[in-house]
């Protein structure tokens, strides 16, 4: 069976390159706090998302709406619309991290497909069951700090489907519990949508040297010669006394083409490429090279060399915690 | 690791210098009317913006002598052209193929920023507001002009896609692959 492509789509724009361009599956999201890539001029009002899930079925695409932050102490109904709002919009599945959402969404549309989110953090087969076992999760979305191996153990002991990251933004916190964003701007991608946001960012370039700032705290200082990150804060680069470094990770993106041969023995079911926030000029380009490579392992081909390291955050890529050298 | 810069095309020195002595005046109320055109083909647009549609933005194309200043005006937007900085709470500045590439969607504005070929200063929330919304509405500068031109349009497109060709900047909206 072919892996299935899990390509994200920022835009009704970008959603119409991904199924252009041979996406399987599209995940998006509404325009509101309710998912986690809440940035300004992005996202689908409830008429473009009913648009986009038509166009994408009438081409074979499936699609799956992310409601993955984490609905706020007595504001649930806004969560709960939005679960409602997937259902009559066509959503094949909707991509929830929040135990009490799981429970309503289970109890009140029994009939729409449940995936848990990366944002669940769920990193071992206990848990896992557990939330397929209470919430009948069908499908979990695996943090990005597993090697293929845990991956396998995983898939030895579970008959959910597992969906990896393979491609975009490499996160290596404990997703859906990290704080950092909160503390340097009081927004957070696990309550607001947003990790970093723009409204708290500001870029200073004084004769080619770009000074970043989040929330008033500088993130990073770049050379002209040197690329430019994200300003995350994870991804900072800050000094501590004599030394200057990246004290949790350096600006890369992940970058796992070469390992989906070792993810499909690995018992992997899709592969999920970062990005909701990127111009569907992204989308085009990423899902072309990723539809390529798996429609290569199932002619049984070798893999394409991919052309994306320039798409690529610090314009560098790693394999991440795939193939872990340091544990 | 590895780099792959991207090739932006610079807009050559010898034809910006002259520029400099262009008359601003027609060129700005050429552009609004251009602009009110693209609001009144692409509303989807302006509502893009969001709480940004009355954020002023300088456009500001490096290898060229001057900067755009682009005031959406809630959908009825205003562009003045001016050789000073201009005034405007959020700056995009780039080549003017970085630019246009980016209209078109032929390039990426993260991989843009990556690569420092696009620089973005002052309310970061606003431009990425603009970016996100010039993404969604999938436009075709050129094919904005050629309508103008009546009749004459099929030819005027095909200026468009022979300079494109010849000077490598995108000036057409890229033609997506057919369904796989």
């Amino acid at each position: 069976m072919v892996m299935e492509i899990v390509c994200p789509a920022g835009t009704p724009a970008a959603l119409r390159a991904a199924v252009k361009a041979g996406a399987h599956t599209i995940y998006c999201g509404f325009a509101d706090e309710t998912n986690a890539r809440n940035f300004p001029g992005l996202n689908f009002d409830r008429a473009e998302m009913r648009e986009g899930v038509a166009f994408a079925h009438s081409h074979g695409t499936k699609v799956l709406i992310a409601i993955n932050t984490f609905p706020r102490a007595g504001d649930e109904a806004i969560w709960h619309r939005a679960v409602s709002d997937a259902e009559s919009c066509g959503a094949d599945a909707v991509i929830l991290a929040d135990i009490g959402l799981l429970d309503y969404a289970a109890r009140n549309h029994p009939g729409l497909r449940r995936h848990l989110s990366v944002q669940a953090a769920a990193a071992n087969a206990d848990v896992i069951n557990f939330y397929a076992d209470a919430f009948g999760v069908k499908r979990v979305v695996l943090p990005r700090v597993l090697s293929v191996p845990e991956i396998a153990a995983i898939n030895a002991e579970t008959e959910v489907e597992t969906e990896v990251f393979v491609f975009g933004g490499l996160c290596v916190m404990a997703e859906g519990r990290c704080s950092l964003s909160s503390y340097a701007t009081g927004l957070s991608p696990n309550m607001n949508g947003v990790c970093s946001p723009a409204s708290h960012v500001e870029y200073h370039d004084d004769d080619g040297v770009l000074d970043a700032r989040l929330g008033g705290y500088t993130i990073h200082r770049v050379e002209a010669k040197d690329s430019a990150p994200y300003p995350t804060l994870c991804k900072g680069c800050f000094s501590t006394g004599d030394k200057t470094g990246h004290l949790f990770e350096d600006a890369v993106s992940l970058n796992a083409e070469q390992l989906i041969p070792q993810l499909q023995k690995a018992g992997v079911i899709a592969l999920k490429i970062e990005g909701r926030q990127r111009s569907r000029s992204y989308v085009a380009q990423v899902v072309r090279n990723f539809r390529a490579a798996v429609d290569a392992l199932e002619a049984g081909k070798p893999m394409p060399e991919g052309m994306l390291a320039r798409l690529s955050e610090g314009q560098a890529m790693t394999t991440g915690a795939y193939k872990k050298t340091w544990r | 690791m590895t780099q792959s810069p991207l090739q932006i095309p610079r807009f050559p020195a010898v034809l910006a210098y002259p520029l400099r002595a262009m008359p601003l005046v027609p060129l700005s109320l050429s552009l609004t009317a251009y602009s009110r055109k693209i609001a009144k083909s692409h509303p989807g647009l302006f509502r893009r913006l969001g709480e940004y549609g009355h954020t002023k933005f300088v456009l500001d194309p490096t290898d060229l002598p001057f900067v755009i200043c682009l005031h959406p005006n809630g959908g009825v937007p205003r562009v003045i052209v001016t050789r000073g900085p201009g005034e405007g709470t959020a700056r995009i500045a780039g080549p003017l193929a970085a630019l246009l590439g980016l209209v078109h969607g032929a390039f990426d504005g993260d991989a843009l920023f990556f690569s420092r070929d696009l620089v973005v200063e002052g309310d970061t929330a606003a431009a990425l507001a603009l970016r996100n919304a010039v993404d969604d509405a999938e436009l075709d500068l050129s094919r904005e002009v050629s309508d103008l031109t009546g009749p004459m349009a099929p030819p005027v497109q095909r200026m468009f896609v022979f300079l494109e060709r010849h000077t490598g900047v995108s000036l057409t909206r890229p033609e997506e692959a057919g369904a796989w």
